[in-house]
């Protein structure tokens, strides 16, 4: 893939976040939400096995992917993501048409070559590290890729998120205690998208508090707590916990409470459930603020609604994965060094 | 001659040097200490890390993905049980990212019994890393295939995983290590801490040289016409002097050292039982589900018209430790005379 990314940076100043951006947050958004959407149609109409992905995450998820220091190497941001990560890393820059490939298991799907389940990200070119479906264990992980950064200098840092229930796992105490070593902080930035379940088991049954940030507080980690259903609460949210993060080189814990619009995943049925939307909740802010009318609004849904099913048209005729495949990858012969 | 441990030491100083090595962590690997078996003393990237198994493990995978080349350690392999699945993960990175990653990085850990270490010192893991997909795995049985296989292993762009013996961690080798002072006295003065006040202490490092064992090469280290008795490890040696008595008694016996156990020399393997006509498989970890019945299996399929007689595994009993009196540890791990009989049993054996 020839994805090119920033440049080296000493000192990080992040975008302005003038009208339009705003409305740039609102096309990623419908991006994000059409994809996925197209995505649980798939699965109904027998074109992927499973889905599990974001819908409700995108008011949280699209700032962080617009806010991301792209690019290859220790210089720019690691991105330790989850299954629920598609606002973030189409908002970077993808193409929903290689979430429709992972989803149908294409020979095609650039990030696991119809191994992995949707929404399972590697990019190497933007530093997403493969995406585990092992919840929390990228929280063990993302220390080690800011080691590396610390070293390196700049304003490159480690970006992990995670679910609430997840950050039960001892993977979440490492990353908080690896990361706050006495002389060698680390530049880690641990998001919590809080949706108030794993699964089924509800948060408050078995989590003393909602503000799992405040997991922070006994290692001395800043942390904030934030609205990820709205876009712009959350990308002040964000500059502000990056910008401690890229220059101060410490961790820094923000979650997000977020909702689960289409349930855990296909296997709940995938139906839309009664939750708080952050993009129509987004869309009313736009259209009350002025920034668009209705009718241009709808126009974004329509790009996306097109790009998606010409992108489907063409994805059901690529081919999948034979026998000739299951012996690649399995062992790497190159020179070392990623 | 350098015992194991010094063969480590010096590796990973030359991988330093010459191979990239970023970084060497784990429990009580860095200053004061150097590792609970001095394998890490003096190394300048050596650093102690937090108590913390899995965020070693994961650290490690970390560094690889940003360009950095890990050496970890578990500083047991009795308590790499709650990194399994962190293992998987090193190990899948590649196949499941479809070539977009790759993880190279080496963790090492010592396996094995023979030093009465009881039900948390003495457990093996062979047949558990053999069974983790995308990982290479390896175990040296003297100090210069201990060197010879950490720059391989280092220089390897895969996870590899190091088992040292740690029966073997003082055993001094029969051979020299390219580079290595001739006086083994003098080699103790330039690389070992002194004992007590460390802190001004700086080891003189040898020029030692760029030495090789290829992963997935064994070595036969007795040549024999009557039996094929595959080994590694501390049991090797046992592997050897049982040879060497049966040599005396007229049963010729050829001892392989498999050395890397994934992928395994599967074909000096078979042109040894080729010749042979029987196969011994010799090792400390439990007997069910063993890495031996791999070796085994493999022997059946290939060579199956070729054998005068059933194979046969000497391993660990199934038992759910290794306890500590001498009589739990001499009656649950082969020993000697354990691996006398069965050679002569297999060599002997008639339809
Ligand atoms: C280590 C591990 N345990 C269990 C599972 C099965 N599982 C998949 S998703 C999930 C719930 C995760 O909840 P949370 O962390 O809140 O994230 P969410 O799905 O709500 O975004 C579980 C238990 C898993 N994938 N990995």
């Amino acid at each position: 893939m020839a994805l090119s990314g920033s440049p080296e940076l000493t000192r990080w100043t992040p975008p302005v976040l003038d009208e339009a951006c705003k409305l740039a947050i609102h096309n990623l958004m419908v991006k994000s939400r059409a994809c996925e959407e197209a995505l649980i149609r798939m699965v109904r109409t027998g074109h992927g096995y499973f889905w599990i992905g974001s819908p409700g995450e995108e008011g949280f998820g699209v700032p962080l992917g617009m806010l991301v220091h792209k690019g290859h190497g220790p210089a720019f941001d690691y991105l330790h993501l989850h299954y629920r990560s598609a606002p973030t890393v189409l908002a970077m820059g993808s193409q929903p048409i290689d979430l429709l490939r992972q989803m149908r298991s294409t020979v095609t799907d650039p990030y696991s070559k119809g191994r992995n389940f949707v929404n399972h990200f590697a990019i190497k070119p933007w530093n997403i590290v493969p995406v585990t479906p092992t919840i929390e264990t990228q929280y063990a992980v993302a220390p080690g890729t800011a080691l590396v950064q610390r070293r390196h200098g700049g304003v490159g840092i480690s970006i992990v998120t995670g679910g609430d229930a997840g950050s039960a796992e001892g993977d979440f105490y490492s990353a908080m205690n690896w990361s706050t070593r006495p002389d060698q902080e680390l530049p880690v930035l641990m998001l919590i998208a809080h949706n108030g379940y794993g699964i089924s088991t509800r948060a408050e049954r078995v989590q003393n508090t909602r503000e799992l940030n405040r997991r922070g507080d006994g290692f001395g980690i800043r942390n904030a707590m934030v609205d990820g259903n709205d876009p712009i609460a959350t990308w002040n949210a964000l500059v502000e916990a990056m910008d401690y993060v890229r220059h101060e080189r410490k961790p820094y814990i923000l979650q997000g409470n977020v909702s689960r619009l289409y349930g855990h995943s296909s296997s709940s049925g995938a139906s839309l459930l009664d939750e708080p939307d952050c993009l129509s909740l987004y869309e009313a802010r736009l259209l009350r603020e002025g920034l668009a009318t209705a009718a241009e609004l709808k126009a974004v849904w329509d790009r996306w609604h097109d790009a998606l099913n010409d992108a489907l048209h063409q994805v059901i005729e690529e081919p999948m994965p034979d026998r000739q495949h299951v012996l690649q990858h399995v062992f790497w012969d190159g020179p070392a060094g990623n | 001659m350098a015992t194991l441990a010094q063969a480590i030491r010096l590796a990973l100083h030359y991988g330093e040097e010459h191979l990239g090595v970023t970084d060497i962590f784990g429990e009580d690997v860095g200053a004061p200490l150097g590792g609970v078996f001095t394998c890490t003393q003096g190394l300048k990237t050596a650093w102690n890390s937090p108590l913390d198994e899995r965020g070693i493990v994961a650290t490690a995978l970390g560094i690889a993905y940003a360009g950095g080349k890990p050496v970890a350690e578990i500083q047991f392999c009795d308590y790499i049980y709650n990194v399994i699945d962190l293992l998987k993960l090193c190990g899948n990175a590649h196949w499941s990212s479809a070539g977009e990653y790759h993880v190279p990085m080496v963790l090492m850990t010592p396996v094995g019994a023979g030093i009465h270490g009881s039900m948390y010192h003495s457990h093996s893991f062979e047949s558990m890393a053999t069974h983790i997909q995308g990982w290479k795995v390896v175990m040296p049985s003297n100090a210069k295939d201990a060197y010879g296989l950490m720059l391989s292993a280092i220089a390897d762009p895969n996870p590899v995983l190091f088992l040292a013996p740690k029966g073997l961690m003082r055993a001094k080798g029969e051979e020299h290590i390219p580079g290595e002072p001739e006086d083994e006295r003098q080699l103790h003065q330039m690389i070992d801490a002194p004992v007590g006040d460390r802190q001004d202490w700086q080891p003189r490092w040898p020029a030692v040289q760029d030495y090789r064992v290829p992963i997935g090469q064994a070595r036969t280290c007795r040549k024999g016409s009557d039996v094929t008795v595959v080994g590694y490890g501390r049991l090797l040696h046992l592997c050897t002097q049982a040879a060497d008595q049966l040599q005396e008694q007229g049963i010729s016996a050829e001892v392989i050292d498999l050395r890397t156990l994934y992928p395994f020399d599967e074909q000096s393997v078979f042109a040894s039982v080729r010749k042979t006509g029987r196969l011994l498989v010799v090792n400390e970890d439990t007997e069910v589900t063993n890495f031996g019945e791999h070796v085994i299996r493999r022997v059946l399929d290939e060579c199956f018209y070729d054998l005068q007689a059933p194979p046969k595994l000497v391993a660990g009993l199934d038992v759910p430790g290794v306890g500590l009196a001498w009589g739990y540890e001499k009656n649950s791990i082969p020993q000697l005379a354990d691996i006398v009989e069965a050679m002569r049993t297999v060599a002997q054996s008639q339809p």
